[in-house]
C-alpha cells in the first residue's frame, strides 16, 4: 500500500496516479426525550434487559403508535442548529424488514417527506474552514438489540432501545478525508450538546454512523460507485474503515475491476471491512405511508417559537470571542467546541481576565482532565475558584510560577487558592524595600559576578534573578525584581 | 323465562332496571343456549363460568345508571380481551392471551356488560363467509348449508340463534354489514375514527373500524352510544362531540333526501334485489323521505382499489406475527427458516394470498403502478361521495348482491368472493358510516339486507332512517332452533 | 402484467413465508386471476389526483414527553415460546 499523500488534499497514490475520496455520513442521534418516539417507556440508558419495554414497542397486537410532541422539537430544534430548512409538512412511513431486534416487522421512518430538509455545517479545519453540506435530518425508531454472544446457539433480543427516537442527518457527499470526518462528527456533536437534543455519546450508543465510500481520479467529475460501511460506532474505526475501503477500491480499480455496490461491516479486529449482504438479499423496504398516524403538520409560528429557545450556538459564540474578547481563531475553537468547557470559561470570565482565563484553562486545566481522565463538568477545580487563582495573579498576590504550584495543591478538589495561599504562605513578596534588600545582599555577595556581568556579560543577568528566587524562597515579585536588578546593575 | 329470549338489548336493559329480571337470569339462559349450540360453531372461547359469577356479583351490587347493566355479551374474536385468549382465528395467535383490553371492550365492561365469550370470524378477519377461521367455518342458524357471511360471521350467526343478545364486530371492507344483511339482523359500521382501534387485532389500518351487530336500530343506536369514544392512544381517533345515539333516535325523516346512486345497479343484478331497492325507496317515499339519484361514477373501481390497498396495509400489520413475542412458533435451523416456517404453518391460505397480493402491491417498480394508483383512485372514490352528499343526506343501496350462499360455492375462486363486497366496499374506502338492515326475503326464504350510508359523523341520521324503515318494514324472521342437541 | 413463479417466490422470500412448488403454483394461479381483475384501474387517469393516504379527518395529534409505562417486563414476556424471564429468544442469525 502506498502512502496517503501528504498534500493539504487527503490523495490515494497508486501507480503514478492519485484518487480522491468522496465520503459521505449518515449519523444516527439519539434524541433526548424522557419517553420514546411513538410508546412512553423510558429512554434511559443502561437499564437491565427488557425493562423499559411497553406493549407497543413490543409490537402486540391491537397496538398503535402515538407521537411525543418533545421529539419533534428536538428536531427542529437540531434542524436549526443546521441552518437547514425546516418542513411544515412531513409524513411517517413504515420502512418493512424482518429482523429479531425488531418487533413490528417494520421501522417508522420518513421516506420521500422529512421533518428536515438542506442544511449545512462549517468545518475549522487546519487547511482553513470548509462548507458540509446536509442533505436532510429525518425522525425514526430506534431498534432493539440483538446479543450473539451469550448463548451459542441463540440470539437474545433486548426490546428496550427499540422504540428509542433517533434522528438521521444525511449529509451531502462533501467530505474528503478522515480529518474531514472527524471535525464533522465533532461538529455535529458540539451543535446538538449545546441545543440538547442529543448527548453526542458515542460509547453509549446515542451517536452512530453508517458511512459512504467511494474514490475517483483526482480531477474527474464523476462519483464512482459507492460501499455503506454499517453501524461504525466511534471516530476512530470511521476513519480506519474509510482509509481501509478507500484503498480496497482503488485497488480494484487498479486491477481493471469494477466496485459493487454493497453494504459492509468494518471488522474491528482485522482492520478491514467485509461485506454484509450479496444483491439477493438486499432489502425492499416497500416504504409506504404508515396508516396508523396522519401527516405532521405545523406552521411557521411553531417553529419561531422554537427558534427564539435556542441558545448561542458555537459558531456565533466563536465569532463573539474573537471579537469581543480578542482571543484567537484557534483558542476561540477549543473554548467553544465543548458546550462544558465554553459554560465554564463564561462562567470564570465573570470575574477574571479573559487571556489568562483562556490560557489557564486551555494549558493547565485541560491538563489535568486529560491526566485524571475527566470531563470538564467532573472538573475537580471549579470554575470559581480558577477565578479566584487567576484573580491572585493578577492582582499581584503571587507570581504566575507560584500560581502553578497552587494550582497542583488545588487539583485533589475543591479547595479556595485563597486559602491555600494563606496556609502555605505562598503570597509572592511585592513590597520593593524588602525586595531591594534581599537584592543588595544577593549583589554584596557575588561581587565577583557583577563586575563579569558590568564588563559585558550580559546573559548573566538570570543569574542574579535566580539567586534572588532562591534567596526569597521562590516568593520573590518576579517583574519588581527584574526592575529592581536592573537598576541596581547599571 | 323463554321470553327472556325475545327480549331485545333495549328491553332487555330495562327490564333489568325495573328489577324485573336478573342479570344472573339472563346470563344463564344465553350460556345454556350456547352451550346447546357447539354445532354452529360460533364460540372461539367460552368464559361461561366467569361470566355467571359477574353476573352473581352485579346483581348483588347493581348499578343501574349503567347503559349495559348486567348484560352478557358475547364479541369477536379480534378485540384483545384481558387475560381472556384472543386468535383472530389464525393458528398463530391459537395460544395468545392478552394482558389488555381493547378500548371498545372496556367501553362494554364500564357500562356493565360481561362477557360470554369470543366468537369465531375469518382469520384475521380476512373472508367474506367465515370459511377461513383455523377452528373450522361458522354454520348459519338461517339454514346449514349456508354461511354466516364474514368476517364477523360467529357474532351475526351467535345473534340470529339468540345465543348472545347483542354483540360487536369490525368492518373493514363490510364484515359487519354483511353478514347482517345475511342472517337478517341490523349491522352499523361507524365512521372511521369514531370507535378506537386500540387493542384491535389489525387487518387494514385504514379501514377497519368495529360496530355493533344488532336485532334492531334502536340496540344499534345503544351499543354505538358505547363502543364510540375519545381515544388518545389511537392517532386516528376523532375527537368530536358524541350525541345520545338511542336517546336521539327519531322516526321523523321528512324532508330528507335520499341518494339513489345510478352504479350501484350493476351488470346482472338479480330481479329480486332490484325489488328489495325498489321497495326500499317506496319505504322511504312513505316516511316523507325524497328521492334523488345521483351519481357516483367511480363505484366500479373500489374493489379493486380496496384489494390493493388492504392486502398492503395487512402484509405490514401482519409481520410482527414471527414467532419471537408471542404466538405460534415452529423451530427453524436459523432465524429466517423460523420465520419462514412459522408463518407458512401459521397461516391460513387466505391470509397468505392477501399478504402476497400486499408485498408484491408495495415492492420496488410495483408501488406507483399499484398501491399508488389505489390511493389515488380511492380519493376520487372519496371525492364522489363528497359532491353527492351536497345535494343529499343520506345513500339507499342493497346491501350484498344476493342473499347467503352455500358454504363452499365461493371458496376455490377468490374473486368472486371478493364481489360479495362490492356495495359495502366503497364505504370503508371513504371512511362513512354505513348500516344494513334486514328488508326481505329472497325467493328462498334468505334475508336480504338495505344498507343506508351517510355523511362523516352523521350516524344519528342514518340511525334515523334505518329506524323511520324498519318500522315500515316490519321484518319478522323466525330462526328456529334446528341445531340445538 | 402478469405474475411469473420466479416472482412469486421472491414475493414468498420478502414475506418471510415458504412455500412449496404445489403452493406456489397456485399461489401464481390465484395472483395471476386477482391482479387481471385490479388492472381495471389502469382505465382511470390518474395523473392529477393527489393520493389518499389518511382517511382520518384530524391532525396528528402531539404526546407530552412523559414516562408512562415503567418495568413490565414479565407481561412483555410471558407470551413468548421461551422459558427464559430476560431476553426474547431466537434461533442464531446467519449474517
Amino acid at each position: 500500500m502506498d502512502e496517503v499523500s501528504k498534500d493539504k488534499d487527503y490523495l490515494i497514490n497508486r501507480n503514478g496516479k492519485k484518487y480522491e475520496v468522496i465520503i459521505g455520513l449518515e449519523v444516527h442521534a439519539q434524541v433526548q426525550s424522557e419517553s420514546k418516539l411513538f410508546s412512553t417507556s423510558s429512554t434511559k440508558f443502561g437499564a437491565e434487559a427488557n425493562t423499559q419495554v411497553s406493549l407497543v414497542d413490543a409490537a402486540f397486537p391491537g397496538m398503535l403508535p402515538v407521537i411525543n410532541e418533545f421529539c419533534i422539537k428536538q428536531a427542529i430544534k437540531t434542524g436549526i442548529g443546521l441552518n437547514a430548512k425546516i418542513n411544515n409538512k412531513s409524513i411517517f412511513d413504515r420502512k418493512n424488514y424482518f429482523y429479531a431486534d425488531l418487533p413490528q416487522g417494520y421501522q417508522i421512518s420518513q421516506y420521500k417527506d422529512p421533518i428536515v430538509g438542506e442544511g449545512s455545517v462549517v468545518l475549522d479545519l487546519t487547511s482553513g474552514s470548509k462548507t458540509i453540506g446536509i442533505e436532510r435530518l429525518h425522525l425514526e425508531q430506534d431498534a432493539g438489540k440483538s446479543i450473539h454472544d451469550i448463548d451459542p446457539k441463540n440470539t437474545l433480543v433486548d426490546l428496550n432501545r427499540s422504540g428509542v427516537a433517533l434522528m438521521e442527518i444525511v449529509s451531502k457527499p462533501d467530505l474528503r478525508s478522515p480529518e474531514e470526518v472527524n471535525e464533522y462528527i465533532k461538529k455535529l456533536r458540539s451543535i446538538m450538546r449545546y441545543l440538547g437534543t442529543c448527548d453526542g455519546n458515542m460509547q453509549e450508543g446515542s451517536l452512530r454512523a453508517d458511512v459512504n465510500v467511494s474514490v475517483r481520479k483526482q480531477g474527474e467529475e464523476k462519483y464512482g460507485t459507492r460501499c455503506e460501511i454499517k453501524n461504525v460506532n466511534s471516530i476512530k474505526f470511521m476513519q480506519m474503515s474509510i482509509e481501509h475501503e478507500a484503498n480496497r477500491q482503488v485497488d480494484i480499480l487498479e486491477e481493471g475491476g469494477k466496485i459493487d455496490q454493497e453494504t459492509r461491516l468494518f471488522d474491528t479486529k482485522k482492520n478491514e471491512t467485509r461485506s454484509m449482504r450479496s444483491k439477493e438479499d438486499a432489502h425492499d423496504y416497500r416504504y409506504f405511508p404508515d396508516p396508523d398516524l396522519l401527516p405532521l403538520e405545523f406552521d411557521n409560528a411553531y417553529v419561531e417559537k422554537i427558534r427564539k429557545e435556542i441558545p448561542e450556538l458555537p459558531d456565533q459564540k466563536k465569532s463573539r470571542f474573537i471579537e469581543k474578547f480578542n482571543l484567537s481563531p484557534y483558542e476561540a475553537n477549543i473554548l467553544v467546541s465543548d458546550l462544558d468547557t465554553s459554560k465554564y470559561f463564561e462562567e470564570v470570565i465573570k470575574n477574571s481576565d479573559v487571556k489568562l482565563s483562556a490560557n489557564w484553562i486551555t494549558g493547565e486545566l485541560f491538563a489535568l482532565l486529560n491526566e485524571k481522565n475527566l470531563e470538564i463538568a467532573e472538573s475537580p477545580i471549579s470554575a470559581k475558584n480558577l477565578s479566584n487563582l487567576i484573580n491572585l495573579i493578577k492582582d499581584g498576590t503571587i507570581s504566575g510560577k507560584i500560581a502553578k504550584t497552587v494550582f497542583e495543591l488545588m487539583s485533589d478538589g475543591e479547595k479556595n487558592p485563597i486559602d491555600v495561599v494563606k496556609e502555605k504562605d505562598l503570597k509572592q513578596e511585592s513590597d520593593p524595600k524588602e525586595l531591594e534588600k534581599l537584592i543588595e545582599k544577593v549583589i554584596k555577595e557575588n561581587q565577583d559576578k557583577v563586575k563579569e556581568y558590568k564588563s559585558g556579560k550580559e546573559k548573566l543577568f538570570g543569574f542574579f534573578v535566580g539567586q534572588a528566587m532562591k534567596v526569597s524562597g521562590g516568593k520573590a515579585n518576579p517583574q519588581l525584581v527584574n526592575e529592581i536588578l536592573k537598576k541596581k546593575l547599571k | 323465562m323463554s321470553d327472556i329470549i325475545n327480549l331485545n338489548l333495549s328491553e332487555l336493559v330495562s327490564n333489568i332496571k325495573d328489577k324485573k329480571i336478573s342479570s344472573n337470569e339472563v346470563t344463564s339462559i344465553y350460556i345454556e343456549r350456547s352451550k346447546k349450540s357447539k354445532h354452529l360453531n360460533s364460540y372461539n372461547e367460552e368464559t361461561f363460568d366467569e361470566a355467571l359469577r359477574k353476573s352473581k356479583e352485579f346483581d348483588s351490587k347493581p348499578d343501574f345508571n349503567k347503559k349495559l347493566p348486567g348484560i352478557p355479551v358475547a364479541v369477536k374474536d379480534m378485540f384483545c380481551t384481558k387475560n381472556i385468549k384472543t386468535t383472530a382465528s389464525s393458528k398463530i395467535l391459537n395460544n395468545f392471551v392478552p394482558t389488555y383490553e381493547s378500548t371498545v371492550t372496556k367501553n362494554m365492561w364500564d357500562e356493565g356488560a360481561i362477557l360470554l365469550g369470543k366468537l369465531n370470524c375469518d382469520e384475521f378477519a380476512m373472508g367474506s363467509s367465515n370459511e377461513t377461521s383455523y377452528f373450522g367455518n361458522v354454520i348459519s342458524p338461517i339454514d346449514k348449508n349456508l354461511v354466516p357471511g364474514g368476517s364477523s360471521g360467529g357474532s351475526a350467526s351467535a345473534l340470529a340463534a339468540k345465543l348472545t343478545p347483542t354483540t360487536i364486530g369490525t368492518d373493514t371492507g363490510g364484515s359487519i354489514r354483511q353478514p347482517a344483511s345475511f342472517t337478517g339482523t341490523v349491522g352499523l359500521k361507524p365512521t372511521y375514527g369514531s370507535c378506537s382501534r386500540y387493542g384491535i387485532v389489525a387487518f387494514a389500518s385504514s379501514l377497519d373500524q368495529a360496530g355493533p351487530i344488532t336485532r334492531n336500530v334502536k340496540d344499534s343506536a345503544l351499543m354505538l352510544e358505547v363502543m364510540s369514544s375519545f381515544d388518545n392512544k389511537d392517532s386516528t381517533s376523532i375527537d368530536f362531540k358524541r350525541p345520545s345515539y338511542s336517546k336521539d333516535l327519531s322516526k321523523n325523516i321528512k324532508g330528507k333526501k335520499i341518494g339513489i346512486p345510478k352504479e350501484y345497479r350493476v351488470d346482472g343484478m338479480s330481479a329480486e334485489i332490484e325489488k328489495l331497492w325498489e321497495n326500499g325507496k317506496n319505504y322511504l317515499k312513505n316516511c316523507g323521505a325524497k328521492i334523488v339519484d345521483i351519481s357516483l361514477p367511480h363505484t366500479k373501481f373500489a374493489l379493486p382499489t380496496y384489494y390493493i390497498v388492504a392486502p398492503a396495509e395487512a402484509s405490514s400489520n401482519l409481520a410482527r406475527y414471527d414467532g419471537v413475542k408471542y404466538g405460534f412458533r415452529t423451530e427453524g435451523k436459523n432465524l429466517i427458516d423460523m420465520y419462514e416456517k412459522t408463518r407458512s404453518e401459521g397461516f391460513g391460505d387466505e391470509v397468505k394470498r392477501r399478504i402476497m397480493i400486499g408485498t408484491y402491491v408495495l415492492s420496488s417498480g410495483y408501488y406507483d403502478a399499484y398501491y399508488l394508483k389505489a390511493q389515488k383512485v380511492r380519493r376520487l372514490i372519496k371525492n364522489d361521495f363528497i359532491d353527492a352528499f351536497k345535494k343529499i343526506d343520506a345513500i339507499l343501496t342493497p346491501s350484498t348482491p344476493s342473499s347467503a350462499f352455500k358454504i363452499g360455492e365461493k371458496s376455490n375462486d377468490p374473486v368472486s368472493m371478493y364481489l360479495n363486497d362490492i356495495f359495502t366496499v366503497p364505504v370503508n374506502l371513504a371512511g362513512l358510516p354505513g348500516i344494513s338492515i334486514p328488508a326481505g326475503l329472497d325467493k328462498k326464504g334468505y334475508p336480504l339486507g338495505l344498507q343506508i350510508i351517510g355523511k362523516a359523523f352523521d350516524e344519528q341520521n342514518i340511525l334515523n332512517i334505518a329506524y323511520s324503515m324498519e318500522d315500515k318494514i316490519n321484518f319478522k324472521f323466525d330462526v328456529k332452533d334446528w341445531w340445538m342437541k | 402484467m402478469s405474475i411469473d413463479l420466479k416472482t412469486v417466490k421472491h414475493i414468498s422470500k420478502l414475506s418471510r413465508i415458504s412455500l412449496d412448488e404445489e403452493k406456489a403454483k397456485k399461489l401464481e394461479a390465484d395472483l395471476n386471476s386477482i391482479f387481471k381483475w385490479i388492472e381495471q384501474l389502469n382505465e382511470l387517469n390518474t395523473d392529477k389526483v393527489e393520493p389518499l393516504s389518511s382517511i382520518a379527518e384530524t391532525k396528528l395529534r402531539l404526546r407530552k414527553d412523559e414516562i408512562k409505562t415503567k418495568n413490565i417486563r414479565d407481561e412483555v414476556l410471558k407470551n413468548s415460546p421461551n422459558e427464559n424471564k430476560d431476553f426474547f429468544v431466537v434461533p442464531k442469525v446467519v449474517e
